[in-house]
């Protein structure tokens, strides 16, 4: 199978501590890493892979930095990778950017699937793998569960909704999304490193795109961002501490009082 | 005719409760453009009684577009049916929820139709002067508020969180338009087969649409003590949740987790128990309108956060709380 993933560079989120001021993330030195939600896209393209043989390749848009994840993909496992960087393609919404990756997954040629991640941890929006096939007009099945089988052209699937597991089969070249239950990730190796070390990773402007400028970046994106701010998270709350069984029983009062006093106990006397 | 359009959602014939919170966005959004209100709805089995609904909560024409081959929810054959409708009815605004449906059907609808599309918003407004519609996210975990707007392109689309609106009193005189709309047989997507939706498995939860959620964490110290939130949470009539270090430790599924590697839950009641509160769990439940937290560790983030936080160890308070609340309504029946 020849699979392609889609990667996202985005700032490291694990280390970070909220300011309880302010709450915004107190950022350790903007550390960056792979979307960590991309790993299991990685990871279950590598375990196709390795059941079903073929390649996987590592597809990134961002600045020149981010070369340093799809190394990091490469060190996983991924056979090869590539690089979209151009001040042009900067601010791109999810539109303009899947745009963007629709015309370099055009120039890498024939694929058999394409797995994404679910979203992006720092813009959460999960809208770039829907658009991604919806640019390249193949079948789409978005937040995948489990793999069931592949034969015949075809891919069998679950994907989690609200209301179970629905099950539904793609005619290949398809793009799935994936969600963290469908694998446990693996860890780059030593060798997997090096080998990402000595690959050379092609970085890829506009100009090598079949692309309409007009249609990249931030001039492409049909949405503006006219305002950030940043809410308070401290909800100023109640708070009482238990000492003793006594201060068990009590701290219970008070949260029942609480919970009446907002009206979400049914009216009941106690 | 530029009116502003909402995205009817419905499993197995049942309009989802999210249909009607649309409804009352949508409401505000026309009456501010002084536009009219319409609610699409695909799929198979919705009858009249439903159909008539969304009119008495606010809309005032219903697309609905039934055929027995729609029964799944097939993102190309719906992004089919809707770009369709867009091109010919060019609506101003198209608002769905940000469900699983909502959050696939909208992103490739967007690129068909060439639209703007902003994911999950809590508010949304129209700028005065320019008509524009405001979107207000959360974004990078719920750590910013973004606003956006999409100047040059129509229809503004946007995805709206699930409980994140008030559903308008049903009101049996309005009156409205239901317009049965037919579906060409190129629109159906032939690539993809659904064969059904697996709801059998064990312990599944549905916790986006719950009103209470009651979750625990690694406090639990071993997956039997769930038990003891499954009690809490039956006397509370909650689902419960839980974090992903109890996730991967094996005590509960998947489908439980919530957070950033989760489920975005806005929930009226969360409860959370030995649970310290990560940012990645934050990300969850941030729009919860209550939250409780039970720990033992008065640092914990959670506690921050918290509406309601009590300082303890949750072997104690838990079951007592079941306790309490058992009796108060053996006292009351
Ligand atoms: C990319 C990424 C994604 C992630 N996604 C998620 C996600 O979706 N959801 C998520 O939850 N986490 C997520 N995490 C993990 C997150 O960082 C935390 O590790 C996790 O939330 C911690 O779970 P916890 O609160 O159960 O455990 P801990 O942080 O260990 O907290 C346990 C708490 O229990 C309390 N406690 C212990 N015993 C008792 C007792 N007897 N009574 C009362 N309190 C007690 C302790 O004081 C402590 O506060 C993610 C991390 C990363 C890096």
């Amino acid at each position: 199978m020849t699979i392609i993933v889609p990667i996202k560079q985005v700032p490291e989120t694990s280390n970070v501590r909220m300011d309880p001021e302010t709450g915004t993330m107190i950022r350790a030195g903007a550390a960056t890493v792979v979307n960590p939600l991309d790993l299991y896209a990685i990871e279950t393209a590598l375990r196709l892979r390795e059941a079903h043989g073929g390649s996987v390749t590592v597809l990134s848009m961002g600045p020149p930095a981010a070369l340093k994840a799809v190394k990091e993909a490469i060190a996983m496992g991924c056979d090869d990778g590539l690089l979209l960087s151009d001040r042009v393609f900067a601010g791109a919404d999810t539109w303009a950017t899947s745009y963007t990756l629709a015309a370099a997954v055009r120039r890498l040629g024939a694929f058999d699937l394409i797995v994404a991640g679910e979203r992006a941890t720092d813009g959460d929006t999960a809208q770039v793998g829907p658009g991604l096939a919806a640019w390249l007009d193949v079948p789409l099945a978005t937040y995948v569960a489990r793999i069931d089988t592949v034969a015949d052209g075809r891919l069998s699937v679950q994907r989690l909704t609200e209301e179970g597991y629905q099950q539904l089969t793609l005619q290949l070249p398809a793009l799935i999304t994936v969600v963290k239950e469908i694998a446990a990730v693996r860890l780059p190796t030593l060798r997997g490193k090096k080998r990402a070390r000595l690959s050379e990773v092609p970085v890829l402007t506009a100009a090598d795109l079949d692309v309409d400028r007009a249609c990249l970046g931030l001039r492409g994106s049909p949405t503006k961002v006219v305002r950030i701010e940043r809410p308070k998270v401290a909800r100023g709350g109640e708070m009482v501490s238990v000492n003793g069984q006594q201060g068990v029983t009590a701290a219970v009062d008070a949260l029942l009082e609480f919970l009446r006093s907002r009206g979400l106990l049914e009216e009941v006397s106690s | 005719m530029s009116f502003v359009w909402t995205v009817a959602e419905q499993h197995e014939g049942r309009l989802k409760a999210v249909s009607f919170e649309l409804l009352s966005r949508g409401r505000a959004l026309a009456d501010k453009l002084d536009t009219k209100l319409a609610s699409l709805v695909i799929g198979a089995g919705v009858g009249q009684p439903g159909l008539r609904e969304l009119i008495q909560r606010g809309a005032d024409e219903v697309y609905h577009v039934a055929d027995a081959r729609l029964a799944h929810f097939v993102c190309e054959t719906w992004s089919n049916i809707l770009a369709d409708l867009v091109r010919h009815y060019r609506p101003v605004v198209v608002l769905a929820a940000a469900t699983s449906l909502g959050r696939t059907l909208m992103p490739h609808l967007a690129v068909k139709v060439h639209a703007g599309l902003t994911a999950d918003c809590t508010e949304l407004d129209i700028e005065p002067g320019s008509d524009n519609l405001l979107q207000t996210r959360p974004a990078i975990g719920g750590n910013i508020m973004a606003t956006i707007k999409t100047p040059d392109h129509r229809p503004q689309m946007a995805t709206v969180r699930p409980r994140s609106s008030v559903v308008l009193p049903r009101d049996p005189e309005r009156l409205g338009r239901i317009i049965e709309v037919p579906v060409a047989e190129q629109l159906f997507e032939s690539r993809v087969v659904v064969h059904g939706c697996r709801a059998d498995v064990e312990d599944f939860v549905n916790l986006e649409e719950a009103e209470v959620v009651v979750a625990g964490g690694k406090g639990l110290k071993k997956g039997d003590n769930f038990a003891l939130l499954r009690e809490l949470a039956a006397e509370l009539g909650a689902m419960v949740g839980a974090s992903r270090d109890a996730v991967d430790r094996g005590w509960i599924g998947y489908p439980h987790q919530i957070g950033l590697s989760g489920k975005t839950i806005s929930p009226r009641l969360y409860i959370a128990a030995g649970i310290s509160g990560s940012i990645q769990h934050l990300a969850g439940i941030k729009t919860a309108e209550t939250i409780v937290s039970i720990n033992k560790d008065p640092d914990a983030p959670l506690h921050n956060v918290a509406d309601f936080g009590i300082v303890g160890d949750l072997f104690d308070v838990v079951p007592e709380l079941t306790r309490r609340l058992r009796r108060s309504k053996a006292v009351a029946s």
